[in-house]
């Protein structure tokens, strides 16, 4: 029963995964661009919505809607005047440029709110929990996690498929090049994206903020479990990453009841193995 | 009555002889430092050597292979801890246990390449990074080592070096002088050779390369193998110094990915002599900056950024499009037609 248990919990987990990967992913898809500070934003939501609701004292149903619109706003403001610079066929500078963003924001974390481990009380959302049988349990909050992952990749793929928003991105993807022709702005497109990309990250990190303990510290190894699941789902598929993020919280779940030390190592060795025997991931999208 | 030729290319052939004194000249103050310098500044130059041969070795790998490495940290964490486990367990002289953890990460390496290779570009670079959170993440399951907290090189191993303190710090400062040089003749040496064509023919243009025979892909797999051993040697070394290793410490990817590549860019990737002046930039303003504490690193952050903005190429970049100079001349030059 504590394998089922360890299953189902890390299914759930994949939920918050694959929130964390979905931006990632989306920003890959359109701009073919990793953005090494993927992680400290999201650590960077998580700060802020904690901020706003025990600083400010800010009731959590306005804070919410408040650190979307920020990051989205940031997101789109970097884009615009700081990453559409460095795109282009040389990928180094986009790497070393986010990756000089991710010490900055690291460093600035820790000089507003410290090296302290932070979390949010979530109030009934902690404890409550819905019985399954005897000793089988789900709790609210990562059922809410996993719904919130389900309804967010539906709502990108509908955007992406059924909008003509989603077709500029398309066509973005498919030929840089050839949208400025047709009238469109690749610099504003590619910071929508972005912006996009950000309201899902601020979605991980309200969510985050409430599921775990986080520091200054803790996004790099959110921008990894992100990109796992990315390689795992298959480049530029939605649903992909879906599936990709149940697999690396599963092997978590299922390691950690192996070995408790063993959690995040067990993640990384399914990542790598499957890295080996399908290198371009489960559901590859072209 | 003798004419004073101001060419372009005649000040150009002064400014390079000029460097290749200076740089003679630090050579060699630094190869007499125990004698003028003071014991904190030793501990300095043995830091900042240590440095320069990981910022040549990122160079070598990210400058002319394009390979980008986030997870160098994965060998200097390794060459710390097969030293620390060959001298400890193996009970080997120091001297035999630096190169030989080199090698066992190099041999690791091998492996490592064989999955890190199947990712491309920006995925190449945090994949590397996967792998080097593993191997801290194996250290620290491996309790013979310390586990988590670390463990500490006993007293004896250190003392086998030279019984007096001085002497010991005087055979550690020679170690980091031979790695620190070594490094720096080593990419010369093999950017002079036909190696070194292969290489700037793939820093230039990959594709170029490809079409004129160079099997990129062998070349890449033999450079990183190569930098692994080298990054593993300096860890070992970095280790023996600190006398203490744990998981954190050995695998940090700040300390051991993120300042280098810092080095590197703002001294110039693509370049032999960029790195050198980065590791000159990073210490002096490590010096100046010292208590500013996490702004230093933020700082850090918005120069490399800077320079991504302004010249990719970084400090040498930017002196090279002035005056077409070389420290460590590497290019090979077509014989000028006569003039007739």
């Amino acid at each position: 029963m504590v394998w089922i248990n360890a299953v189902l919990q890390g299914v759930l987990l994949g939920g918050l995964y694959a929130l964390f990967a979905a931006g990632l992913s989306l920003m890959f898809g359109v701009m073919r661009f990793i953005n090494m500070a993927h992680g400290d934003f999201i650590i960077t939501a998580a700060y802020l919505l904690l901020a706003l609701v025990t600083g400010f004292a800010i009731h959590p149903a306005l804070a919410v809607p408040l650190v979307i619109v920020a990051l989205a706003a940031a997101g789109y403001l970097n884009q615009r005047i700081l990453l559409n610079r460095v795109l282009g066929k040389d990928i180094l500078p986009p790497v070393l440029v986010t990756f000089g963003l991710s010490i900055i924001i690291q460093n600035a974390l820790l000089e507003v709110f410290s090296a302290d481990s932070q979390k949010l009380q979530a109030g009934w959302l902690d404890t409550a929990s819905f019985k399954l049988s005897e000793d089988l349990a789900i709790g609210a909050l990562p059922l809410l996690m996993f719904l919130a992952a389900v309804a967010v990749i539906a709502g990108l793929q509908f955007v992406f498929y059924k909008t003509p928003l989603g077709r500029m991105l398309r066509a973005t993807s498919d030929d840089p090049e050839i949208v400025p022709l047709m009238g469109g702005s690749n610099a504003h497109i590619f910071a929508i994206a972005t912006a996009l990309a950000s309201v899902v990250v601020a979605i991980a990190g309200i969510f985050l903020a409430m599921k775990t303990n986080f520091d200054p510290a803790a996004g790099p190894a959110r921008l990894l479990f992100a990109f796992e699941v990315v390689i795992i789902g298959g480049l530029g598929s939605l649903w992909g990453t879906l599936i990709g993020g149940i697999i690396l919280g599963v092997a978590q779940t299922v390691g950690a009841q192996i070995d408790t030390g063993s959690q995040v190592l067990a993640g990384h060795l399914v990542f790598l193995a499957l890295l080996v025997v399908r290198p371009r991931g489960l559901f590859p999208k072209t | 009555m003798t004419v004073t030729d101001i060419s372009p290319a005649n000040t150009a052939r002064n400014i390079s002889y000029a460097l290749r004194g200076i740089i003679l000249i630090a050579v060699l103050a630094l190869a007499l430092a125990p004698m003028w310098a003071s014991r904190a500044d030793l501990r300095l130059f043995m830091e900042a050597l240590s440095f320069l041969a990981l910022a040549q070795m990122w160079n070598l790998l990210a400058g002319y292979t394009g390979l980008i490495s986030v997870g160098q940290q994965a060998w200097v964490g390794l060459g710390g801890y097969f030293f620390f486990a060959l001298a400890m367990f193996a009970g080997m002289p120091v001297l035999l246990a630096i190169p030989l953890a080199a090698i066992a990460a190099a041999l690791v390496a091998l492996p490592t390449a064989w999955v890190a290779f199947r990712l491309q570009g920006a995925y190449f670079a945090i994949g590397t990074w996967v792998i080097a959170e593993v191997f801290r993440l194996i250290a620290a399951q491996n309790g013979a080592l310390g586990g988590g907290s670390g463990i500490s090189l006993p007293v004896e191993i250190a003392k086998s070096l030279a019984e007096s303190r001085n002497g010991r710090e005087m055979v550690m400062y020679y170690l980091a002088f031979g790695i620190g040089i070594a490094s720096v003749v080593l990419v010369w040496l093999l950017l002079r050779s036909k190696w070194g064509l292969a290489l700037t023919a793939i820093r230039d243009s990959e594709p170029a390369a490809e079409a004129m025979g160079v099997v990129t892909r062998r070349v890449k797999f033999l450079i990183y193998i190569l930098t692994a051993g080298v990054t593993a040697l300096t860890g070992a070394f970095i280790f023996l110094q600190k006398l203490r290793i744990t998981p954190d410490a050995a695998f940090s990817v700040n300390e051991w990915t993120a300042f280098v590549i810092f080095i590197v860019v703002i001294g110039g990737l693509g370049s032999i002599e960029g790195p050198i002046i980065g590791v000159l930039v990073f210490f002096a303003l490590r010096e100046i900056a010292a208590d500013w504490g996490s702004w230093y690193l933020i700082l850090m952050g918005a120069i490399a950024i800077a320079v991504m903005l302004i010249n990719k190429r970084g400090i040498w970049g930017a002196v090279q499009v002035r005056w077409d100079v070389a420290a460590f001349p590497v290019r090979k030059i077509l014989p000028e037609r006569s003039r007739d």
